[in-house]
């Protein structure tokens, strides 16, 4: 009679974290994002359509109201860090030197959050009209 | 005779010539297997796709930064590129939607998820095209 045998210990157990350290938090961000993206998307491709044969000044006026701006601003969060996860996965699958790897790891998260910030940024800069 | 053990790094051991595990070209093309596929493609081209948005959201706060997105947006190429990222901004959409319902147990089934995976086929380009007809019909009423 003995104890059912566990390779892991009982710390690594509770802290569920796993071989990557990481625990589930890059599955659960992904999918609390995906959920976002659904009607952020649709609201996004709404207000689009609706702006399309308007000139510049009504295009920045509408971009640039507080339900508009700030709706944008959600769906630009939510789509960029679904999309740095995504690319993460696409690297990691499909690239396997080591350096290679994490330069284009580094280059997801720079590119990401450049064009991330790029957006919020045109956003911004019409709801406060700089 | 015992063979010498072989003292070098591994490394520099020659590659074994073991069977690897099949790939897609091994595989007859089967519409779930397709779509799968699709989904990553979409996700990839979408990621670069924000370029675009990034640039539409900036361009919009000067008359002559979005006169020059009109031009490009208007352009043959333009519209071609305007009209791939809206199917693949649906496509993945839809596809997403597909993980989510797997993600609760359901719709795994055999006749299930060929269903879904025509859904999404069939869907992502009928939703793509009836926006564009929309779209269309709106650019020409205004200009």
């Amino acid at each position: 009679m003995s104890a059912p045998q566990h390779i892991r210990t009982p710390l690594a157990r509770v802290l569920g974290r796993g071989a990557a350290k990481s625990g589930t938090e890059h599955f659960w961000h992904q999918r609390l994002t995906a959920v976002a993206n659904i009607p952020l998307t649709i609201a996004a491709i709404i207000i689009l359509i609706t702006l399309l044969g308007r000139n510049q000044a009504a295009v920045a006026q509408i971009l640039g109201s507080p339900a508009i701006a700030i709706i944008m601003l959600l769906f630009v969060i939510s789509i960029t860090v679904h999309m740095r996860l995504g690319m993460a996965v696409i690297i990691e699958d499909y690239v396997h030197d080591e350096s290679a790897k994490l330069t284009l790891l580094m280059a997801n998260t720079f590119f990401t959050f450049a064009v991330g910030l790029a957006a919020v940024f045109g956003i911004l800069k019409l709801s406060f009209g700089l | 005779m015992m063979p010498m053990a072989d003292t070098r790094p591994l490394e520099a051991h020659p590659r074994a010539e073991r069977p690897l595990s099949p790939h897609l070209q091994i595989y007859r093309p089967m519409l779930t297997m397709m779509m799968s596929i699709a989904h990553r493609i979409t996700g990839f081209a979408n990621y670069f796709g924000t370029l675009l948005l990034a640039w539409w959201l900036i361009a919009a706060a000067s008359p002559n930064g979005y006169a020059r997105f009109q031009w490009f947006a208007g352009s043959w190429i333009g519209r071609l590129i305007l009209f791939g990222y809206t199917w693949s901004v649906i496509h993945h959409m839809l596809g997403g939607i597909r993980h989510l319902i797997w993600d609760t147990g359901r719709g795994l089934g055999p006749g299930e998820r060929e269903w879904l995976a025509a859904a999404n086929l069939i869907g992502s380009i009928a939703i793509t095209v009836i926006l564009w007809i929309f779209v269309l019909l709106m650019m020409g009423g205004s200009q």
